[in-house]
């Protein structure tokens, strides 16, 4: 038996937090650590409903799988537009004006 | 308080630290390295929960593969070692985020905690035969269809990479 208010709360925490790095920050690759943070939290609300709904299909735990491999794809093809981006700027400065 | 309650009170506390640690470090290679201890800690999280096999994947995905490509970025775009103040955002830009951010927690508190928060429910706990019953049978295609976004994530990257510049001081690298 768990208290659900403890899962949320930290659902909310992790949220608020990523989208504080993704504003303040202004390295290319911390603003992706913030997103990271976001869709952490988006998966631990899958996570905690899929365990606690007793339903058939496990919708929670398999979005909850489906969402970690999208976000490897969305990491994975972001930091090589970072990449690219340094290539041709010479930083990845995010508050500096475009070339 | 039942055990479950004090056990993800306990892991749940160090995955909100280190991820306001995360965001609010000024030296780049610790942000990275914060964010190893909050997916870590976040899948014990998913095992408090009885969620095995995404704590499991979690591990494999995010701590062992998400994390060394930051890494890399990070070295491959030359980020300092140390403090790098020149990296860190004016005070009243952080200010207003920090804002907006204690924003965003209070909006999604104050939606989720009222629906749900007042329950006690019990966990499914190992339960991994029954996810794969489901994702293999049910989740079949959404699945398959996974495996080519990957496959289109890895050529779009590749081809990415492969872009000449094109800046006009034209230095190809």
């Amino acid at each position: 038996m768990i208290h659900l208010w403890l899962p949320l709360a930290l659902v909310c925490l992790l949220a608020g937090a990523g989208a504080y790095g993704v504003i303040a920050r202004r390295n290319a690759v911390l603003v992706l650590i913030g997103v990271e943070l976001i869709l952490n939290s988006a998966n631990l609300l899958f996570v905690t409903m899929g365990s606690v709904r007793g339903e058939t299909l496990r919708t929670g735990h398999v979005l909850a799988l489906f969402l970690i491999t999208i976000a490897a794809a969305e990491i994975g093809v972001a930091l090589a537009v970072v990449l690219a981006l340094f290539r041709s700027r010479g930083n990845i400065d995010l508050s500096e004006p475009g070339a | 308080m039942t055990s479950l309650d004090i056990l993800f009170g306990a892991v749940g506390l160090i995955t909100a630290a280190s991820a306001v640690l995360a965001v609010t470090t000024h030296q780049l290679v610790h942000a990275a390295l914060w964010l190893v201890v909050t997916l870590g800690t976040l899948a014990g999280c998913y095992l408090v929960l009885g969620a095995e096999l995404v704590a499991l994947v979690q591990l494999l995905v995010y701590v062992g593969a998400v994390v060394v490509l930051v890494l890399f970025a990070l070295m491959l775009t030359h980020a300092p070692i140390g403090r790098s103040p020149e990296h860190s955002s004016s005070g009243g830009q952080r200010i207003a985020s920090a804002v907006l951010g204690a924003g965003t927690t209070a909006l999604l508190a104050s939606v989720l905690l009222p629906a749900l928060g007042g329950e006690v429910r019990s966990t499914r706990a190992g339960d991994t035969q029954g996810i794969a019953v489901q994702l293999f049978g049910s989740w079949v295609w959404p699945f398959e269809l996974l495996s080519l976004l990957l496959l289109v994530a890895l050529i779009a990257a590749l081809a990415v990479s492969r872009m000449p510049a094109t800046s006009t001081e034209g230095e190809p690298k």
